[in-house]
């Protein structure tokens, strides 16, 4: 009769919990005995070593059947379970009969429970580690559906916003009133803060170099034509796709947890037309006087830096601002924001719509929703710089 | 304009016919040849263990899934084949109350109501205020217009769901899982509501459930949906399934696994 023992832990001293302990014996016939002493609960190192040692006794002697002796098993929990499945599989694999006649009865009900039921079939979508290209394949084939999801929303939008012009829409109008002031008024003070601080620093960034060259009167030339060109619709563009894109995605993502839209839809009533072509009107709507708001908080913070800090008279840098200021300009930048409302908009909408029935899922399409405006802006101005270039505006 | 509501007498016709039903998501089969008919006027109910897909064909019914083949045919009409205008009549015909309720949570009781009649009908402002509170009392909501669903409880949302899935007079109204979540007095109020307002109506109902006191108190003819056939596995009154069928899966979920004896009921 063999007798291997694997003390790996030794016990300890202090009183407290016994450190588990594992004896494999061979009793003959093939039998082989695990006797298991201590405490097998969670908190322990030994237990992987439990299989290991399986294994190097199954090489060294001839094992049909396992079994158990817990006679001195001092505690267990659930730790205790998981080890004896992986036996279970150890043996299985090597053809040996795993009999737990020896355990705690509530041990063995437990791992009877544990294995009594099929695996359950495999549901949703896996990501197994395989190729970098199987990854990157997956990846541009997402990215793919993505856009050509994006185009058939845009086209259905497209098509239920004209129906809103020609008074065709299926919409509640005090649902775009309420949109509208969530987007227009209760904005204003963000957009007047953000704006105000960066008309501040680009005018202390530009008197600094002007300064050197004593054109500190240029600074109302260079607040007014990028307030106004640039700075006012991006920023405010910005400021709506993180506060009211994010809104738009969290809040048709949580109607979809809730099945409000589905309610929509067995209604027969268009949640684009319900819900999209409001939240796109308001932004719209709203976008070019939130500009407006923009620039003249923008430039009114230069001027604030210019007569406060560079000395300029108060008329002279409004005469200045005066002659710097085009309506092309100003119109330039109020086509931006329209056009800047309008991607805000379809992309909290785009990213509410898709979301996924979970807490985590709304947070994921608000997040998105954010970084796919914020993108969308940047991008679309850099195309509309380029385009006014061509023309000369 | 609401269309006025005919008594039509109970079974006297199909009302819906599914016929060879298949739903895939992506390789996974749900639904595999799903065949049934049911009357007009009956309580129907689509019975089966979690995962058996109950939902699914609840969804294709309701028009949220659009099956891989086979014809559901309202009065006749595939649906799934109609024109865009016949599809939104037929959906406009039936109402659908979901198991949280689904109720529109910017809106108040009354403006959920509302909304179906403001949208599909020509009543004046007087006659949809009118509506709205009739559909309200029906349930027991009256007096609740002004408020929203986050003040309501799990019962007062459903109850509040069924007034707005009524709000059309539908011809067919859809169930899924009414008893979910629900304690056992309100569970049997909704269940002899549901039962209450279909006779005086006669509105042909589908529930989609597995709570088995709300099934055997409500339901004149089931089916019962297995998860591996996913296909129907047995049909008839749950009384009478639990007299006569053969399959123990039936059995089983009719008895709570063997919990319940036929003198209970």
């Amino acid at each position: 009769m063999t007798d291997n023992a694997f003390p790996h832990t030794e016990r300890s001293g202090t009183g407290k919990t016994p450190e588990p302990i594992f004896r494999l014996r061979s009793s003959g016939d093939g039998i082989v005995v695990l006797a298991m002493e201590g405490a097998w609960t969670m908190g322990h190192t030994l237990f992987p070593q439990v299989v290991r040692g399986l294994d190097e006794f199954c090489r060294k002697n001839r094992v049909e059947r396992l079994q158990f002796d817990t006679a001195n098993l001092f505690a267990w929990d659930s730790r205790l379970i998981t080890v004896l499945l992986r036996l279970e599989e150890a043996c299985h694999k090597r053809g040996i009969v795993f009999d737990l006649t020896g355990l705690p009865d509530g041990v063995m009900r437990l791992v009877d429970l544990a294995t009594a039921r099929p695996p359950s079939e495999k549901v949703g979508e896996t990501w197994e580690s395989g190729f970098v290209v199987e990854v990157v394949g997956r990846g541009v084939f997402a990215l793919l559906r993505d856009g050509l999801d994006f185009l058939d929303f845009l086209g259905r939008s497209t098509r239920a916003s004209l129906k809103f012009l020609f008074g065709l829409s299926a919409f509640r109008k005090k649902d775009l009133w309420v949109l509208i002031r969530e987007c227009g008024v209760q904005a204003l003070h963000i957009v007047a803060l953000v704006n105000l601080l960066v008309g501040l620093i680009l005018a202390f960034v530009g008197a600094v170099q002007l300064q050197q060259f004593g054109a500190q009167i240029y600074v109302a030339n260079l607040v007014t034509i990028s307030m106004t060109r640039e700075m006012a619709p991006i920023m405010t563009g910005i400021i709506m796709a993180g506060r009211t894109g994010a809104a738009y995605a969290a809040h048709l993502g949580t109607m979809n947890v809730n099945e409000e839209i589905d309610a929509l839809h067995t209604l027969g009533l268009s949640q684009v037309e319900f819900l999209v072509v409001p939240r796109v009107m308001a932004l719209v709507f709203m976008m070019p006087l939130l500009c407006l708001y923009a620039d003249f908080m923008g430039i009114f913070g230069g001027m604030a830096v210019a007569v406060g800090m560079l000395d300029l008279p108060f008329r002279q840098f409004m005469d200045q601002a005066g002659i710097a200021f085009s309506f092309t300009n100003l119109g330039l930048g109020l086509f931006k924001s329209v056009l800047f409302g309008f991607l805000v908009a379809m992309s909290g909408c785009f990213r509410g719509l898709r979301s996924e029935r979970s807490a985590a899922a709304v947070g994921i399409a608000a997040t998105s929703a954010v970084v796919m405006a914020t993108v969308a802006i940047i991008a679309t101005d850099g195309v509309v710089a380029v385009l006014c270039n061509f023309m000369g505006i | 304009m609401i269309e006025a509501v005919d008594m039509p007498q109970k079974g006297s016709s199909i009302h819906l016919s599914v016929e060879d039903l298949y739903v895939r998501f992506g390789m996974q089969a749900v639904l595999e040849g799903v065949t049934f008919q049911i009357r007009r006027g009956e309580v129907f109910v689509v019975m089966g263990e979690s995962g058996s897909g109950k939902s699914t064909l609840l969804k294709s019914l309701i028009g949220l899934v659009e099956p891989n083949s086979g014809k559901i045919l309202f009065d006749g009409v595939n649906f799934w084949r109609a024109s865009d205008h016949v599809r939104k009549t037929i959906m406009r015909r039936t109402g659908v109350l979901y198991q949280r309720g689904a109720l529109w949570s910017s809106m108040t009781l009354a403006e959920n109501v509302a909304l179906p009649l403001e949208q599909f009908t020509e009543l004046s402002r007087r006659d949809i205020r009118e509506l709205v509170s009739l559909k309200l009392a029906l349930v027991g909501l009256t007096g609740a217009d002004d408020a929203y669903p986050s003040e309501l409880s799990g019962g007062m949302l459903k109850r509040a769901g069924l007034a707005r899935a009524m709000a059309l007079d539908p011809k067919i109204l859809f169930f899924d899982e009414p008893s979910a979540g629900l304690d056992p007095v309100n569970a049997k109020l909704l269940d002899d509501l549901i039962l209450e307002l279909c006779d005086s109506l006669g509105t042909t109902v589908v529930v989609v459930s597995h709570e088995l006191d709300s099934i055997y108190a409500i339901a004149d003819d089931a089916i019962f949906l297995d998860g591996k056939e996913k296909n129907i596995i047995d049909r008839g009154s749950p009384r009478s399934l639990l007299q006569t069928s053969q399959d123990t899966r039936v059995r089983a979920f009719l008895t709570r696994g063997g919990e319940r004896t036929k003198g209970e009921l």
